[in-house]
């Protein structure tokens, strides 16, 4: 299995050119004297549809590769890239990412040689996502997307369907001589549209996906789930009134609210920033973040997953790391290069966007586990607040610890039931403390529907989030009623 | 790696020229394409320590075809001939597969910017920086040198980094119009952490110089310090309670409010419906003393060029007058949508300026009196079919016109609509550091949400 996936990653990346990896010793022999160097070939094929004004209007294609070559000496990373994938444009990428080695002490030379490695559980099939289908079945996808949302409702005046799938292969060679591959499926389907009633507008979204063919759309009724999804939070949105402002008590829904841990804890527990001591988390290990009983992971190895990779992209196969253990502050997600100078082990949290990016640490697929409470019983326990169950995207300066979420569907909770919608609100709180505030865990953890896109340093890659039904007593509402 | 500007445009000229030969081989009637080649290098200090050395290598080639009124699209990152057939293709298969959508096609051909398209040099945003490693090493590390020599509050660094890009960029399409753009963009940052003594509360702020010429960026020292003291200002921020107040954005945060007004007067949102400012042509959104327009010709900004992503020749225009909209922001495809004209906007506006009222930030601070002066948003926090609006936000609060404590961890809210018409005034300290130009802007009655 194994085998076959490192055979076909080469021979789509490899052959074309002809390069073959006995090659690579002569690269290789430019990065001498690196504490970590490695070669990155990627090759992406990306197919898009988009269904609006119940016409098909447009479709896209896209062709990347190319291979980054980069070589770190210390903390000293030096990096170069090419879209060519040939001896000549490696070599020469080599010499300008060896730039960075004329300060570190030469090492012994040796030969490069490929050497096996470790058997990788595969997460996902290596099939061509963009060939699962004919382009006739994929618009009817599309199509079905269209019918689904106007027959949700009267109301539906604008109906905007689109699909995407890629198929990514990538290999990393290493200067120690370990070449892994993987070959990535990754689909996703969105539906936004717009209804009108009494002379007032919304718009809202709903989709899904995975590391999969376009099939799993034909399954589960999942179009008609995402489309009356879509319409029934415009719907809602319709009659929304002013949310409160100021500190509330926040009992937020299970599943994509878990964008809450990728804010407020996630990013400020990656590896980069605590090596070097701007993460308002930095130097925390063993202390108490959160409330009894909650524990957070960042989980890579969930199969078929948006976020999951059988190897993150420095090789290394994922892991499920555990970040908050009830309570208290466990562990970072870690590179090779930030895992080597904090003296701890890459948890295989190392992703970049492309060949023409430097890796980093990232999460993958980050959740809270599921507590004991029963959610209509944390509803119950509230006599004034805000009950928020879908959000938009979120932010956090992970310096001050101070992060955001935007909340796209939300209701009042008064005297312990929920009662009317509230229109959309930024949520803020600090990060280190939030979850110190967490009174209740609900018995019903539910991951995101598997659309996440992560952005850090200008670098954008697919993630997952989850959590259960959780209640936090204060977090400060940005709503306009006073 | 350094191809002199001439050969790269020459090398873009023949693929254009091969990629609209082959478009028309594989069935398309038209076709239009943008090309881009460059090249460049940054470096990013942390601690003193060179972080990260980077040589950037950037081409692309995007791809539209039209078979009738049936619309595909492609694009390759790998420009080798088996790509660029295999793109064309695509393209063209693609073509088969969309409907007819009677809006589609190339922007009409009396439009194009012939002529004048060759002279993009007069525009003078190509100016490419011979910048070697090792002076990028040493001016990073001078600048970061400087921020954390300015206070012993200043404990670390979150880096310092230089960067220097310079290409080229080719519009062309089958009405037989090809315009070359050639550009370069420098940048000089610094991004420090402040804690003060006894405080275990970090802060972070920054400040960047960015310049189409190396010569035009601030110095070192200046990005240094000035990143040093935008931190230090921040030390000790609070919470403040939930109230209503008057907001002054800094000049780099206003931006967003313009930001949020082009989005809302965008072609697409008003054929679409989905907007709150829906068929706002006409109708007086903003207070009289408003003046927003574009200025395509300015030399060395970031927004200029003398045609569009079609095209199209560009000019200055008004898109508010005396605070009523003169006109939406429109490609041709929107345009036919509505049944309009293109205002040479495809792919974006063209140095977009809010005219000022004449205040500088100290005037303008006077002016806001007692409020919250904010520096730093977070978060999007924007319906654009309500113009609801909700965003984190830090900055200062303000009393009689001096600053009084930093401020974070609350949010600002309103309604777009509203906020636009509460506009008091513009100041005069324009950030020049992008392709959308205004000064501080002052609105009346927020809601700060708070503890």
């Amino acid at each position: 299995m194994n085998q076959s996936i490192l055979q076909q990653a080469q021979q789509q990346l490899f052959e074309p050119s002809g390069l073959n990896e006995n090659q690579l010793d002569k690269v290789f022999s430019h990065l001498q004297g690196a504490d970590l160097a490695d070669l990155y070939f990627q090759s992406n094929r990306f197919e898009s549809w988009v269904l609006e004004e119940g016409i098909i209007k447009n479709g896209s294609y896209s062709i990347e590769q190319g291979v980054g070559v980069r070589m770190v000496v210390g903390e000293q990373t030096g990096f170069a890239y090419s879209d060519e994938i040939t001896l000549e444009a490696l070599t020469a990428s080599a010499k300008a990412a060896a730039a960075i080695g004329k300060a570190g002490q030469n090492k012994s030379t040796q030969a490069w040689k490929s050497r096996q490695s470790p058997n990788v559980i595969a997460l996902y099939a290596t099939d061509n996502p963009l060939a699962s289908m004919s382009e006739d079945e994929k618009i009817a996808l599309l199509r079905l997307a269209d019918k689904e949302a106007r027959a949700a409702s009267p109301h539906v005046t604008q109906v905007i369907a689109n699909i995407a799938g890629v198929h990514e292969h990538i290999l990393v060679a290493d200067i120690e001589g370990n070449m892994n591959a993987d070959v990535r499926p990754l689909v996703r389907m969105n539906i936004t549209v717009i209804v009108e009633k009494d002379g007032k507008r919304e718009s809202a979204g709903s989709g899904g996906g995975g590391r999969y063919g376009f099939d799993y759309f034909t399954q589960a009724d999942r179009i008609r789930e995402y489309a009356s999804e879509a319409v029934r939070l415009a719907l809602v949105n319709l009659d929304a009134v002013d949310a409160p402002a100021g500190s509330q008590t926040v009992v937020l829904g299970p599943g994509w609210p878990g964008v809450l841990l990728h804010e407020a804890i996630g990013h400020g527990l990656e590896g980069d920033f605590n090596r070097k001591g701007t993460s308002a988390f930095s130097g925390r290990i063993g202390e108490t973040v959160a409330a009894k009983g909650v524990t957070v992971v960042d989980d890579g190895t969930l199969e078929n997953r948006r976020g999951s990779l059988s190897i993150d992209d420095e090789g290394t196969p994922t892991n499920c790391t555990t970040l908050i253990e009830d309570g208290v502050l466990k562990g970072y997600m870690q590179d090779k290069l930030n895992a080597r100078l904090m003296g701890e082990k890459s948890t295989g949290n190392g992703r970049r966007e492309s060949y023409a990016h430097l890796p980093m640490p990232r999460m993958t697929n980050t959740y809270m586990l599921a507590g004991e409470a029963d959610p209509e019983e944390i509803i119950a326990s509230v006599k004034k607040g805000l009950y928020a169950v879908n959000f938009g995207g979120g932010q956090v300066d992970i310096t001050s610890g101070k992060f955001v979420f935007s909340a796209s569907e939300a209701y009042l909770i008064e005297n312990g039931k929920v009662t009317r919608p509230v229109k959309g609100a930024t949520l803020i709180g600090n990060g280190p403390d939030v979850l110190t505030k967490v009174s209740m865990i609900g018995n019903d953890l539910a991951l995101d529907k598997g659309v996440g896109v992560c952005g850090k340093g200008g670098q954008s890659v697919p993630v997952g989030v989850g959590q259960p039904t959780l209640k936090i007593d204060g977090l400060t509402v940005g709503g306009t009623d006073a | 790696m350094n191809t002199s500007i001439k050969e790269t445009e020459n090398q873009l000229r023949e693929i254009s020229e091969t990629v609209l030969k082959l478009a028309k081989k594989y069935g398309a009637s038209d076709a239009e394409l943008s090309l881009n080649r460059g090249e460049g290098l940054s470096v990013e200090i942390h601690m003193g320590t060179v972080d990260k050395l980077e040589y950037n290598r950037d081409q692309g080639l995007n791809l539209s075809v039209y078979m009738g009124m049936h619309t595909g699209t492609a694009s390759t990152g790998d420009l080798s001939p088996q790509a660029i057939q295999d793109t064309v293709k695509a393209a063209c298969n693609i073509a088969r597969y969309t409907e007819e959508d009677k809006y589609t096609g190339l922007a009409d051909a009396e439009l194009m910017a012939t002529g004048i398209a060759t002279n993009s040099a007069d525009l003078d945003l190509y100016h490419p920086w011979d910048l070697s490693a090792e002076k990028a090493i040493e001016l990073a590390t001078e600048c970061e040198k400087h921020a954390r020599d300015f206070d012993p509050r200043i404990i670390n660094s979150d880096g310092s980094s230089i960067s220097t890009y310079s290409g080229m960029s080719l519009i062309s399409n089958s009405h037989g119009f090809t315009g070359v753009l050639p550009s370069s963009r420098h940048s000089l940052s610094c991004s420090v952490i402040g804690q003060e003594v006894g405080d275990e509360d970090m802060q972070r702020d920054y400040w960047y110089s960015t310049s189409r010429v190396n010569a035009e960026l601030e110095s070192a020292e200046t990005v240094g310090k000035k990143a040093a003291e935008k931190t230090l200002a921040r030390l000790r921020g609070k919470q403040i309670s939930t109230r209503e107040a008057n907001v002054l954005y800094s000049p780099e945060m206003a931006r967003s409010i313009i930001s949020h007004f082009a989005g809302a007067i965008a072609g697409g949102a008003q054929y679409r419906k989905s907007t709150f400012l829906l068929d706002s042509v006409g109708t007086k959104v903003f207070p009289e003393f408003i003046r927003l327009h574009e200025q395509p010709h300015l030399v060395r900004a970031f927004g200029s060029g003398y045609f569009d992503k079609e095209g199209v020749a560009t000019s200055n225009r008004d898109i508010v007058t005396d605070g009523i909209v003169q006109g939406y922001i429109m490609g041709s495809y929107t345009a036919r949508q509505l049944g309009l004209k293109t205002t040479a906007n495809s792919g974006g506006t063209h140095n977009l300026t809010l005219e000022s009222t004449g205040q500088n930030f100290n005037e303008m601070l006077k002016m806001l009196d007692t409020g919250f002066l904010v520096t730093e948003l977070i978060g999007s926090g924007v319906n654009n079919m309500t113009g609801d609006y909700s965003r984190g936000a830090a900055g200062f609060w303000v009393e009689n016109g001096e600053i009084q404590y930093p401020v974070e961890e609350v949010t600002v809210a309103g309604n777009l609509k509203d906020m636009f018409q509460r506009i008091v005034a513009v100041g005069n300290d324009i950030d020049l550091r992008s392709g959308t130009r205004t000064g501080s802007i002052l609105i009346e009655g927020l809601m700060i949400a708070g503890s």
